[in-house]
């Protein structure tokens, strides 16, 4: 964490709390960045986590697809008090604005949004009398991602649902650290069964949970 | 002559029974939710959630909830067995890549056309939040809304066209209400099902010219 600079694009993991990485999050509050961009899927939930990042007010701006929830109040307070910029992007859009970010891809052509407010001032295309919206990567300067396990290969896998922004984040990013349950030996996962391989990830950090009843 | 509203519990059974054996599924979260507890259980229907599970189950019992399972509203629940996980990347790409059979959707407003405004009412003091129903209305083979036919107000909810904002154009092809089933085809509005003891002409009156009843 100690060379996240002001003004960083951070990529943070989760769906709600599935997959937060929360530690992370209390390590970069207690870091001490600002001027933040942050592109998670929601704005934050309770007090802890991202919504703990944000009630520091050290995040300029937000991409986000569903902000409002109902306990996203540190969120709307600040988005209400104009404290906090905020870009709403469908959630299928801005998954694929990470992967094309990772997949070295300069741009991409998307039915989603066409036709509404959210594709005003974009470029737009018909192609096979269909039409779509012209979108582009968005690429970070640290992803912050939360795993089950990992190697010190830094290869990941994850736990049920708690996965979803994970992976593809993991490749946007120029830094990747995640947050896991366990760090094990190398060999000890399954190469058949790595989700995240660790080309994609330049940090594990162990902060072991209560154990779950792991499945 | 006295007719009697569709219960949502009504609606999601109507609904239901649209559905057929080997078909993904994707529920919206509200009333579409409720779809769930009316689907044959002797029937392969996959219940697919947008942040990345396929072969979704009920809620857990009281105490086995797991904080890393959960559904697109982020509330516990469980997979059946066969079911799988995967990342969002290959979530969405079954959402807008054409995969999902049938979406079923809450609507604010649907267009006799087909356009759905379902995800912000534009007022100026809401946090607009679009999650993935921009993506399935695009890419769910059928789009299925269920909603009340009338506002609180008593306004349409099926309009000429669509004063809230779209979330994507001529996209739905059939509404459930607690009045009517109406399929949208290119001559119009047509009839699949009315609630016992409504005529015909009172349908039409909250809805529109109905082109056509099956």
């Amino acid at each position: 964490m100690a060379d996240i600079r002001d003004g960083s694009t951070i990529l943070v993991g989760g769906f709600g709390n599935a997959g937060m990485p929360a530690r992370l999050m209390d390590a970069l509050i207690a870091q001490g960045a600002r001027d933040l961009t942050i592109v998670s899927n929601n704005a934050g939930n309770g007090e802890t986590g991202l919504a703990a990042l944000l009630k520091t007010k050290r995040v300029r701006k937000i991409l986000c697809s569903f902000p409002r929830q109902t306990d996203s109040y540190v969120f709307d307070a600040l988005y209400r008090a104009g404290e906090i910029a905020l870009e709403v992007v469908p959630q299928g859009t801005l998954v694929e604005r990470l992967r094309a970010a990772g997949a070295g891809i300069g741009a991409f052509y998307t039915p989603t949004g066409h036709g509404t407010i959210l594709a005003e001032g974009k470029e737009s295309r018909t192609i096979d009398g269909r039409g779509y919206v012209l979108e582009y990567p968005i690429r970070a300067d640290v992803a912050i991602i939360k795993a089950f396990k990992a190697d010190r290969w830094g290869n990941l896998v994850y736990r049920k649902t708690a996965r979803n922004f994970g992976p593809v984040m993991a490749m946007a990013a120029a830094c990747t650290i995640a947050q896991v349950n366990e760090i094990v030996e190398l060999g000890a996962l399954d190469p058949e069964a790595i989700v995240t391989p660790g080309i994609f990830v330049h940090r594990v950090v162990a902060c072991p949970e209560r154990s779950r009843g792991v499945a | 002559m006295t007719a009697v509203r569709w219960t949502r519990d009504e609606m999601a059974a109507r609904v239901a029974r649209d559905i057929p054996e080997g078909a993904y599924v994707n529920l919206g979260i509200g009333l579409p939710t409720l779809v769930a507890n009316h689907l044959p259980k002797d029937k392969d229907i996959f219940l697919h959630s947008e942040n990345g599970l396929l072969g979704m189950g009920p809620a857990p019992a009281p105490g086995q909830e797991d904080p890393d399972l959960t559904n697109a509203g982020k509330q516990p629940v469980t997979l059946v067995t066969g079911g799988a996980f995967f990342d969002h990347t290959d979530s969405f790409a079954m959402m807008r890549g054409g995969h999902i059979d049938i979406c079923v959707l809450g609507a604010f407003q649907v267009s006799v056309t087909g356009d759905l405004a379902n995800w912000h009412t534009g007022e100026p003091d809401t946090i607009p939040a679009v999650g993935g129903a921009m993506d399935l209305a695009v890419g769910a083979k059928h789009v299925y809304v269920m909603m009340e036919h009338l506002t609180k107000k008593g306004e349409p909810k099926i309009v000429r066209q669509c004063t809230y904002p779209l979330t994507a154009a001529r996209c739905v092809s059939r509404i459930y209400t607690d009045l009517a089933v109406l399929d949208i085809t290119p001559e119009g509005l047509s009839l699949v099902d009315i609630v016992h003891g409504l005529p015909f002409e009172d349908l039409e009156r909250c809805t529109g010219r109905i082109a056509r009843r099956q």
